[in-house]
């Protein structure tokens, strides 16, 4: 599945083939400066040695020439700032409508559930042709989420979320690596990202034994936890309206303006009184250390569900009924 | 020879006194300088060491010479032992100590008795780091990220924090002699822009010894605390924010990247001119590419960050930040290049290792704006990719800068000279094993293989086995000139005060230097690398 | 030879070998001093750093936290501190013009006003500690947020306050029992008479320190005391 000795890794996304491109001209670049400065080097080496009768010859420098040898390297430079700058750029912007996957990382092993309900451990099943955008968390120490084939990379913290994504283009198994070191077994804390023709997906979704879908599930612990005494759809509860939610924009009683976004969520949970709603009273109780870093994410599926906009979660259900199977989405 | 021999009657800074005490409770700079070349060696055999089991590991993709624990302490004691044990008091320490107070005609330091309590420091460090070894060790990186380091790693965290925090003081008093040394200590007519370079470098040094080591000091003891009593500043679970601690980290421990290399190129812009026998291109120029890494080296430190979760806005400011401080660097070698033009060029051990740090640190530079593109870094930061660039810098760059620069003033320092042909060969040898222990790397990073690996899967085997084979010869290339110095201090021939015909005031004395340096105080009335009023050395040395 | 007054600069006994003339010596020092110092602020800065960043994000429990301080006690202990920096310079500027005895006195009454700051402080830690607002297993803090009656504080808010209270003042407290320390030895050479108008360069660099922490002082009272007493 991998080859004996490669010197190039696989290309298997969108964005690997934006960071070769660049990657393949600072090569050029480098080679060219190098060669050029040890072609110096040599050619004054052999020039110049030092011969009987020949003295070195007093010069003391050219403001001209320093002024050159400053201002074209700093020229090139700010190009390749520019050049990195917009493929990160495109790194950390997860596009609109992509599936989610969430992602729990702890010593030493990746546990992972896609929207649709399907848990997967040190493994990652996604179709070709479409974007997945990564939820990351850690339960324990800071780990990272490297997928080198697509050349991505994301730390992921204990305590909040970190987001990459990736739109892979190219069926294969990949490796997935940790890459922030995290403890004994560092190393053995690796995976596989196996990118499946859309048919070949669909059939190991359905194949899969999941118990309803990140939201559905969301909405059943939602209930049990009681949230939804408070929390009401309607304008009568003790507690925001959580319906519509997502990615708007919060007044909060300090006066300050957040988004809703997966860790304004994920706080508001774990520690209610960070953040007070304008409006209402800090009543609601603290769930840090009541819910499980899965329990989390089923919630927070679950209030993105609630927000028909195309920032939540598009490919997945919207508002599901609790108990509902998983909703089948095309693949494109 | 009549005048060699009557040099090595005289009185001079090493047979003036002897005995244990003489050398234990001596303030004189030049022994001080040689109490750290003993220690700073010590440690570099134990990191590289290290270093070698490390490779010895990865030889093969599963994890069978050690436990993976044992790994991880490798590679942790590996980085601290390296960074914080040699090469941050290498060439500052060593060849900064002997040197400063000869080359701007000083009869000292200007606080030899902190000077002393330095190395005193650095030895109650040093004890500690080792005792931390012996009875267990620790597994936290050299990083000591939080929270692992603070809630999770179960090694001793605590005596590598409190070793690394005293060794900092051990740097702070260095880096503050030498300052109030070049600002107050100047003999008459030493003017600013009539400094050796190497002052302008260990100047550059200092700054950041002073302003950053009590930042990464007072991190270790946040950390210490935090491990002993539980205070949560950097447990995401009570509060705290372990970025915060990434943050703090970097502050010092990027600008410790330039402490770790400065000195170096201020070993090679005195080499440089000396065996071309010309003046520095450009002298102002190389002097304020000093000032301007050590200034802007502070405002680049969350470049290291890229993928840990800071903003976007930050990041983008971070990576142009970054692509400025590669500016002077290139400055510099441009400088060094420009100076050969139209020399009289001979090519003597030090100037190998200078032609070997240019052409190194050129690959470290270049490969240091493949990290600094942000696009990039999400790819290659750690993995191998960042581990190379650095030995590039590090090894290639701080390690040959110390090897010339002890080979340059080894016969000021010892008054003997080494066999020039086993130096020429073991230059070769460093450079060549070098090149195949981290070359290999960069692919190994781009390739996607992480940093802090015990086992790895078996596509990447090829290329370690390539870089372990490299590690082997470079070891050769390191033992090589200890044996040979070891070997010169007996055998070797009798040094002349001035053997490369080079300027500045430490050649205007005897080798070795009596004890108060001078025998007159001396008065400067020329320029800095005037080559062209001094003869080239008299006799042609029968070893080269 | 011995008479003449260049000779006698010369051997002046506090002139160290290495030094060309007094005047070399004493600038060496001083400069010496003002780098440590600056290392001093980069230490603190530090901490100061983390101190801001929290006190940003958790404002209201910071706040009420704040407020569990004994701001008496604090009050008292920056004037302490205020005082002890002006007998600082008195003893300086009475070895300047050569008067022992003042100095002496001067001296003597920084060491008291230092100890009695130090005293101070203990006495704010324990009534903290008796209070469970040491960080770690048995800390504890009652109250809400300040103009919020049914909020309650943050437990783990507070407890990084209070981490960051001990660190800061610890640290400070640390520097002041060094002073102390300094200041006993130059108390004890002040009054065998070794520092004249000629030479007293360790009285200034030691004043200039006692300086220093002073100030960090002045930095921390506002900063931990003071945050919002208002409401």
């Amino acid at each position: 599945m991998f080859d004996t000795f490669p010197l190039w890794p696989a290309r298997a996304s969108t964005t690997a083939g934006s960071v070769d491109a660049l990657f393949i001209f600072l090569v050029a670049l480098s080679a060219l400066v190098s060669v050029a400065i040890f072609t110096m080097i040599v050619v004054f080496a052999a020039r110049y040695r030092r011969r009987r009768g020949v003295v070195a010859e007093p010069i003391e420098g050219s403001t001209a020439l320093e002024v050159t040898w400053s201002v074209i390297p700093l020229c090139i430079f700010v190009m390749i700032f520019v050049w990195g700058a917009v493929i990160y750029f495109k790194e950390r912007t997860p596009p609109r409508g992509a599936t989610e996957v969430y992602v729990v990382a702890k010593q030493w092993m990746w546990k992972l559930q896609h929207e649709e309900g399907q848990r997967e451990i040190n493994e990652l099943h996604v179709p070709v042709g479409r974007d997945v955008k990564m939820i990351l968390t850690s339960q324990d120490v800071i780990h990272s989420f490297f997928v080198p084939a697509f050349r991505i990379k994301q730390d992921v913290l204990p305590g909040r979320y970190t987001t990459a994504w990736f739109h892979p283009t190219k069926a294969g198994i990949y490796h997935l690596f940790c890459a922030e070191y995290c403890g004994s077994q560092h190393s053995g804390m690796i995976g596989q990202v196996v990118v499946l023709e859309p048919a070949q997906y669909q059939a190991w979704l359905s194949g899969g034994g999941a118990a309803g879908s990140m939201a559905s599930n969301g909405q059943n612990i939602f209930q049990q936890l009681g949230c939804s005494t408070c929390h009401r759809s309607d304008t009568q509860g003790r507690g925001p309206n959580l319906v519509g939610l997502f990615g708007k924009p919060v007044q909060l009683e300090d006066g300050r303006v957040v988004t809703a976004d997966e860790n304004y969520i994920r706080e508001s949970i774990l520690n209610p009184g960070a953040k007070i709603v304008r409006g209402f009273k800090p009543i609601m109780p603290v769930f840090q250390g009541l819910v499980s870093e899965e329990q989390l994410n089923l919630l927070v599926a679950y209030l993105k569900s609630l927000s028909p906009s195309p920032s939540g979660a598009a490919g997945g259900p919207t508002v599901v009924p609790s108990g509902a199977k998983p909703q089948e989405t095309k693949v494109q | 020879m009549a005048t060699a021999a009557l040099t090595a009657e005289r009185e001079n800074y090493l047979n003036q006194e002897y005995g244990i005490k003489s050398w234990l409770l001596t303030v004189d700079h030049k022994r001080i300088a040689l109490l750290y070349l003993l220690s700073i060696t010590f440690f570099f055999f134990i990191g590289g060491f290290f270093a070698l089991l490390i490779r010895l590991e990865l030889l093969t993709p599963a994890g069978d010479l050690v436990q993976a624990d044992t790994y991880n302490k490798l590679f942790t004691m590996h980085g601290q032992v390296m960074v914080f044990f040699f090469l941050i008091p290498s060439i500052p320490a060593v060849l900064g100590n002997f040197l400063v107070p000869l080359m701007i005609g000083a009869k000292d330091l200007a606080f030899p008795r902190i000077n002393l309590l330095s190395w005193y420091l650095y030895i109650i460090a040093g004890v500690l780091m080792l005792h931390c070894m012996l009875t267990g060790g620790v597994d936290t990186g050299w990083t000591f990220y939080t929270p692992f380091s603070t809630a999770f790693s179960n090694t001793k965290v605590i005596e590598a924090g409190l070793a690394i925090f005293i060794s900092g003081f051990s740097s702070i008093l260095t880096g503050l002699n030498f300052v109030v040394t070049i600002h107050r200590m100047r003999a008459p007519g030493m003017t600013w822009n009539r400094l050796p370079l190497f002052i302008w470098a260990h100047y550059a040094t200092s700054i950041i010894q002073l302003l950053g080591t009590p930042v990464i000091a007072v991190t270790l003891v946040l950390v210490v605390l935090e491990r002993a009593l539980h205070l949560g500043i950097f447990d995401p679970t009570r509060g705290g924010d372990p970025l915060l601690f990434q943050h703090l980290f970097w502050f010092y421990s990027h600008p410790a990247v330039y402490i770790m290399i400065l000195p170096a190129m201020g070993v090679v812009t005195e080499i440089v001119p000396c065996f071309a026998r010309k003046r520095i291109f450009g002298y102002q120029f190389v002097a304020m590419s000093s000032i301007g890494i050590a200034v802007l080296g502070f405002l680049v430190w969350a470049h290291h960050m890229f993928v840990a979760g800071i903003s976007l806005y930050a990041a983008l400011i971070f990576s142009a930040l970054s692509y400025l401080v590669a500016v002077p660097s290139a400055i510099k070698v441009f400088n060094w290049t420009a100076t050969m033009y139209k020399g009289s060029i001979t090519f003597s051990t030090p100037m190998l290792y200078a032609f070997g740090f240019v052409g190194l640190f050129t690959m470290g530079g270049l490969t240091g704006l493949f990290l600094a593109a942000l696009g990039i870094d999400v790819h290659v930061t750690d993995t191998y990719f960042v581990i190379a660039h650095f030995h590039y810098i590090m090894v290639g760059g701080a390690v040959m800068g110390y090897l010339g620069g002890m080979h340059f003033w080894w016969p000021k320092i010892s008054g003997r000279m080494y066999p020039e042909s086993l130096g020429r060969l073991a230059a070769l040898i460093v450079f060549l094993g070098f090149n195949l222990t981290f070359f290999p790397q960069f692919i190994l990073g781009y390739l996607g293989m992480p940093r802090r690996y015990w086992q790895y899967p078996p596509e990447f085997q090829v290329l370690n086995v390539l870089s372990t084979a490299g590690s082997t010869i470079l070891a050769v290339g390191y033992l090589l000139p200890m044996v040979y110095f070891l070997w010169s201090m007996r055998y070797g021939k009798v040094a002349p005060d001035n053997p490369w015909g080079a300027s500045g005031l430490e050649w205007m004395t005897p080798s070795p230097p009596p004890t108060f340096n001078f025998d007159a105080p001396p008065v400067v009335d020329w320029e800095a690398y005037d080559y062209e009023h001094i003869p080239a050395p008299q006799e042609a040395r029968s070893g080269g | 030879m011995a008479d003449s007054p260049i000779a006698v600069e010369h051997h002046n006994p506090a002139l160290k070998h290495h030094f060309a003339n007094m005047e070399q010596q004493r600038e060496a020092s001083s400069l010496g001093m003002w780098l440590f110092l600056a290392t001093e602020i980069m230490f603190f800065g530090g901490m100061f750093c983390a101190y801001l960043i929290y006190r940003y994000w958790y404002f209201p429990d910071f706040a009420a936290a704040s407020k569990s301080l004994d701001i008496t006690l604090g009050a008292v202990n920056t004037a302490v501190l205020i005082c002890s920096s002006l007998t600082v310079v008195m003893a300086v500027r009475a070895a300047q013009l050569g008067k022992r005895q003042e100095q002496v006195v001067y001296l003597a009454l920084t060491l008291v006003l230092g100890l009695a700051f130090l005293g101070i402080k203990g006495v704010e830690w324990t009534s903290k500690f008796k209070e469970h607002h040491i960080p770690g297993p048995t800390f504890n803090f009652e109250g809400s947020v300040p103009g919020h009656p049914d909020q309650p504080v943050d437990q783990h808010h507070a407890q990084l306050f209070f981490s960051l209270y001990f660190a800061m003042t610890g640290m400070h407290a640390l520097h002041m029992i060094i002073g102390v320390g300094i200041f006993s030895y130059l108390l004890y050479h002040a009054w065998k008479g070794k520092y004249t108008p000629e030479y007293h360069t360790p009285l200034e660099n030691s004043g200039l320190y006692w300086h220093f922490v002073d100030i960090v002082w002045i930095y921390l009272f506002p900063l931990l005391y003071l945050i919002d007493r208002k409401k």
